[in-house]
């Protein structure tokens, strides 16, 4: 009792008043016990203990203690219970693992391991599982996996030993050797004793995920294990029952370990469903007791019962029934029920099965946003509302977080702040939509928009010009405000630079004001955004010579060209210096707009999986990828491979920070100057090398002005798709045109092999230099596609056209196209081109004929619901019957006649051709004059290839 | 990687962690979730505190995402009834002045941050095992501190109403009983 002993001793410090004579008197105290330690030599077990228990209350007091090690040591080799106990609390808690001492500790574990007295076995255990060191493990974890798996261990030491196997496993895997004793821990599953196989199948858990294949036999044994604790009544297993519900932990353990595996084989997964029905079931029955211990009980069971039901993704009727059930839940009056629910229906949103299900339940969510106390709660609401997302709830949503957003706890809005972006930027039908949501962003919850979040706006503007004057307009109303936050003064700064003259036309709006405007929130911003806004003035110059004069005054002013900050003194006199010497051509040049950005993966989703640590916001995005394939191109992956095209500008990477430190970082030398280089590192080196090209170019009579051409692959890429759906139904075709370049193609295939010819026309009297068109496949599509081309002469010239071959094979089906990329050097102007290759999987097709009775015969065999895919769409064309025969056909399969007794529908049929496969494939497409809409049902032998064919034929009509 | 360890006032020392957890429980309503998300503080957002508030302790886990939430609650309930069965009606200062009987029927549950046992007769079987051994020992030398088991009792009025241990302060207004 030696505890109370010092504890009252000790905690006399309570009484104190002040924290000083607390020390005081501890420090009196730790002297008192070193003297006791140093002095008398022969201290006996007791007194040693009683001083080492003090010193382990004055640690847990949060004192430090730096001595008192070795006495400890020595008690663990003492043969009294007490005196080894306290040995041992006193390692536990006070050893770190690489203290000198760790060879005596071993010793001493080695010998009460070897005991046989279980007491001191499970003392031992304990503390290996509390340290859980290297030097521990390279000791002990070959001797454990023994000791686990004799006859004669005792169960108490048998589970201790589980446990601290486990320990040992997770910090240290590599040293834990499997063997023959893994098929004997599984078997630890039929033990007698519930605590042994609770403890065993917490190991086994760990151990299958790392090592599958090695403990595959777990799964029939755990299953029926798990009937039996199921369906026993619930005095059966006695002590185990806790409140009325039969080993809880036990079932939760197990289920938990059933999550690592796929769902199993027919026999066994019919004993499985069934126990899962008898959970679900019991969740209906009336409570056998009032206690809240027991609903728990029972819900625990429950939640991680419908966590396997998602996890195994397979039975649509569990699937059903889970939903339901948590929707129950998330209505309950209990608190952490309503957490939970929100939590599981996260992970089922994701399920493509139960995602609709879950979508009925929206109101609810946010209702538990607007109305929930507990900021917990609260934070899994957001959650699932961002798994639920999709297109048709997606402005609702994102308007309920912007709500929310306003009131929302300080820890979680930059979180919010992110799902609000990465969903209006997903989901945008509509652009200007997508502006207004993140200028409100900005204006509800400016702190904690990250710069991540703004650069993405940008970009976006930047790509999309249908959106640039709405954004500038948008901008500069917003700008109006008395009080507004910097990062809208700099998104209203690089907007207005870039497309203020689209706004400069209305008188409230002219240049001057808009000058006037920015310029008034100057003084009240921080250097990098002034750094911003002097790059803003000086775009103006170019944009409305008018104001040239009162800009430069502004650059002339002596805050700015004697500014304390370097970086604003060196804008503000190279600025200066550029508008006062450059020729309007020059600055036309220097200034013009910014070229389009590469696609690349969202800046802003990468911080947010940075956040929230990988494997959760992936998991999300790449289901969601799936089902969202064909929406906006931004957050998909880049059509383009990043580091294979050399963007025109090094100050295209200036916004696309996610992806690693941008090029042109290096030289920059302040953090804020990349867009200083932005601005200057183009005109240096259009205007060096190719400074008399570029003179006779922009005299030249086709070129209207340099911002037009730098325009044209922002349109380019906007159109690309629209373009590859041109070319699905037909082969030869012009696949791009601008002022300078036209680009067509000529293709034919026969079963898995192709060959196109492209052919480049130089639509201007000027040569183009270092032409190089590349072909751009992401890994997956090569693995896929074999594309091979000869490399093309580098100079076209004026009015000539060049050709070039591309052999085309189909090794396996594939769902994106491959990119072709094109640059070139025109005049002074590097110019860049990217389009989609129409290349696409229905090009392998060959037609095939058949009797309606074959037809309907084949139909029923691929009756599997993944071989099926249907799509419901709206007519995009006026519904003519000729020509969607004439389409179905171009599309490569056979159009049947005769064959569907309706015969307003269409049916046809193929074979798509691959190195690897052949896969059949039937068609059928019903239309729906009233409601000018569409059905189109694809059925292949291949999900894939069934997904990707109806993908391509729904854009068609 | 820790599954469950008690950030209470017996084990962890980290007293920034305990500060910044009583602050973050001791706020909470009444009727709100038991789970808190976890911050940087406690390994990231694969961690919860689980807590349970019985009169005027919190009993506080802190559980990474393998094990059950509502497990864990469950876990925390056992643990309680077991005190409350070794100490027959528990109330605070047995916590404090048994701080080693706390951490050993702790230790028959939790071990290594790993559920071990949830069994209470088990665990209180084990324990009386371990109170039978402590006192056919304390039988050869222990007169001494037979006499200071006494003192809990004795010193009742003199204890002070607020004892601070590792910061979560635990006031005595009257011996507290359990739901």
């Amino acid at each position: 009792m030696c505890v109370a002993d010092t504890a009252r001793d000790v905690s006399g410090n309570a009484h104190c008043k002040s924290k000083e004579a607390e020390i005081k008197r501890i420090n009196k105290e730790l002297a008192n016990i070193r003297s006791k330690f140093k002095g008398d030599k022969a201290l006996d077990g007791y007194s040693k203990k009683k001083y080492v228990c003090k010193l382990l209350f004055i640690f847990l007091l949060g004192h430090d203690i730096d001595f008192g090690h070795m006495e400890a040591v020595n008690l663990l080799s003492s043969n009294r219970y007490t005196e080894k106990q306290i040995g041992y609390l006193f390692i536990s808690v006070l050893v770190n693992s690489n203290s000198e001492l760790i060879r005596l500790i071993n010793n001493a574990i080695k010998n009460d391991l070897a005991s046989r007295n279980p007491t001191f076995m499970g003392l031992a255990l304990h503390c290996i599982a509390n340290v859980g060191s290297r030097e521990m493990a390279e000791a002990f974890a070959g001797e454990i996996p023994k000791i686990l798996v004799a006859g004669d261990t005792m169960d108490s030491v048998k589970q201790s030993a589980a446990l601290c196997l486990l320990r040992l496993y997770r910090t240290s895997p590599d040293l834990v050797p499997m063997g023959d004793w893994t098929s004997r821990v599984v078997h630890l599953l039929n033990d007698q004793h519930l605590g042994v196989v609770t403890a065993a199948t917490s190991l086994i858990t760990t151990l299958a995920q790392k090592n599958p294949e090695e403990f595959k036999t777990s799964v029939s044994l755990a299953v029926s294990r798990l009937s039996r604790i199921v369906t026993s009544a619930s005095t059966d297993l006695q002590d185990y029952t806790y409140y009325f519900v039969p080993a809880p932990w036990l079932s939760v353990k197990l289920l938990r370990l059933l999550q690592c595996y796929p769902p199993p084989d027919p026999a066994v997964r019919g004993r499985l469903t069934e126990c899962l029905e008898t959970i679900l079931n019991k969740a209906q029955e009336p409570p056998k007791s009032k206690k809240v211990q027991h609903s728990n009980a029972k819900n625990a069971v429950l939640f991680e019962a419908i966590s396997l039901i998602i996890h195994h993704d397979s039975e649509p009727n569990l699937l059903v029934r889970a939903c339901n059930q948590l929707g129950q839940f998330l209505q309950h009056r209990e608190t952490n029920l309503r957490y939970l629910a929100l939590e599981s229906m996260c992970t089922l949103a994701s399920s493509e099965f139960s995602h609709e299900a879950v979508k009925t339940h929206i109101e609810t969510v946010i209702n538990a946003l607007k109305t929930e106390r507990d900021v917990s709660v609260r934070q899994r609401a957001v959650d699932l509302l961002y798994a639920m997302c999709d297109r048709s709830n997606a402005q609702q949503i994102v308007a309920e977080m912007l709500n929310y957003l306003e009131t929302a706890d300080y820890s979680i809005r930059e979180e919010i702040v992110l799902k609000v972006a990465i969903l209006a930027e997903k989901y945008a039908v509509d652009y200007t939509w997508y502006v207004d949501t993140i200028l409100n962003l900005i204006r509800i919850a400016g702190d904690y928009v990250s710069e991540e979040v703004w650069y993405r706006v940008i970009q976006i503007v930047i790509n999309r010009d249908d959106v640039q004057g709405y954004a500038a307009k948008t901008v500069f109303e917003a700008l109006q405000a008395p009080a507004c936050h910097e990062n809208l003064v700099k998104v209203g700064g690089y907007i207005l630079g870039e497309f203020g003259n689209l706004i400069a036309g209305d008188p409230r709006s002219s240049p001057l004001i808009q000058f006037n405007l920015l310029h008034s929130k100057f003084h009240l911003c921080s250097v990098p955004t002034r750094a911003l806004l002097l790059s803003t003035y000086i775009k103006f110059v170019n944009l409305f010579p008018e104001i040239k004069t009162t800009i430069q005054d502004v650059l002339r002013s002596d805050s700015q060209l004697k500014n304390a900050d370097v970086e604003l003194q060196q804008r503000a006199v190279e600025y200066l210096r550029l508008s006062t010497i450059a020729s309007t051509d020059i600055l036309a040049t220097v200034l013009e707009e910014m070229p389009p950005f590469p696609e690349r993966e969202s800046s802003i989703l990468a911080k947010l999986k940075k956040k929230k640590g990988p494997s959760t916001v992936t998991d999300l995005e790449e289901t969601k990828k799936e089902r969202s394939a064909d929406m906006n191109g931004g957050t998909e992956p880049a059509p383009v491979n990043a580091s294979a095209v050399s963007t025109p500008s090094p100050s295209a990477d200036l916004l696309g920070l996610g992806t690693g430190p941008p090029p042109n970082a290096a030289p920059a030398p302040a953090s804020s100057g990349s867009l200083l280089v932005d601005v200057f590192s183009e005109p240096a080196s259009a205007v060096t090398q190719l400074a008399p090209g570029s003179q006779e170019n922009f005299a030249s009579p086709d070129l209207a002005s340099s911002e037009l051409v730098s325009e044209e692959p922002s349109e380019a890429a906007r159109g690309a798709d629209e373009l590859t759906h041109k070319f699905v139904c037909k082969n030869n075709g012009v696949l791009f045109e601008n002022q300078l370049l036209q680009i067509g193609l000529k293709s034919e295939f026969r079963q898995n092999l192709g060959r196109m010819f492209i052919f480049y026309g130089n639509k201007t009297s000027t040569q183009f230099l270092t032409f190089t068109p590349t072909l751009i496949c992401s890994d997956e599509l090569q693995s896929n596609l074999n594309l091979q081309t000869k490399p093309v002469d580098p100079t076209v010239d004026g009015g000539a056209q060049v050709q070039q071959v591309v052999n085309i094979e189909c090794i396996s089906d594939f769902t994106e196209a491959p990119v072709l990329n094109i640059q070139f050097r025109y005049g002074g102007t590097f110019q860049n081109v990217s389009v989609k290759l129409p290349i696409t999987l229905n090009k392998f097709f060959q037609p095939t004929e058949m009797a309606s009775q074959d037809f309907f015969q084949r139909w029923k065999q691929l009756s599997n619901p993944q071989q099926e895919v249907q799509n419901i769409f709206k007519a995009k064309h006026p519904m003519d019957p000729e020509i969607t025969k004439a389409k179905i056909i171009g599309f490569g399969s056979a159009l049947l006649e005769e064959v569907d007794p309706n015969p307003a529908n269409f049916v046809g049929a193929g074979i798509i051709h691959t190195r690897t496969a052949q896969i059949g494939c039937l068609l059928r497409l019903e239309p729906n004059l009233q409601a000018q809409m569409y059905r189109l049902t694809l059925r292949t032998s291949k999900e894939t290839v069934s997904q990707r064919l109806c993908e391509l034929l729904s854009e068609q009509f | 990687q820790k599954s469950t360890r008690r950030v209470n006032a017996s084990e962890d020392t980290q007293q920034q962690i305990i500060r910044e957890t009583f602050h973050l429980v001791s706020k909470r309503d009444e009727n709100v979730c038991n789970f808190l998300e976890g911050g940087l503080l406690i390994g990231g957002s694969d961690n919860k505190l689980i807590y349970r508030h019985y009169a005027t302790l919190y009993f506080v886990f802190c559980v990474d995402s393998s094990e059950s939430e509502l497990g864990i609650l469950d876990l925390i309930q056992v643990f309680v009834e077991t005190l409350d069965k070794c100490f027959e009606n528990v109330c605070e200062l047995d916590l404090i002045f048994h701080v080693d009987k706390v951490h050993n029927i702790l230790a028959e549950m939790v071990m290594g941050g790993m559920v071990l046992e949830t069994n209470m007769n088990e665990i209180v079987t084990q324990i009386d095992a371990q109170n039978k051994l402590e006192k056919s020992e304390a039988g050869l030398a222990g007169a001494p501190a037979r006499a200071v088991s006494a003192v809990k009792n004795m010193n009742l009025p003199e204890i002070p109403r607020n004892i601070n241990i590792g910061d979560i302060s635990i006031k005595v207004p009257n011996l507290p009983s359990f739901k």
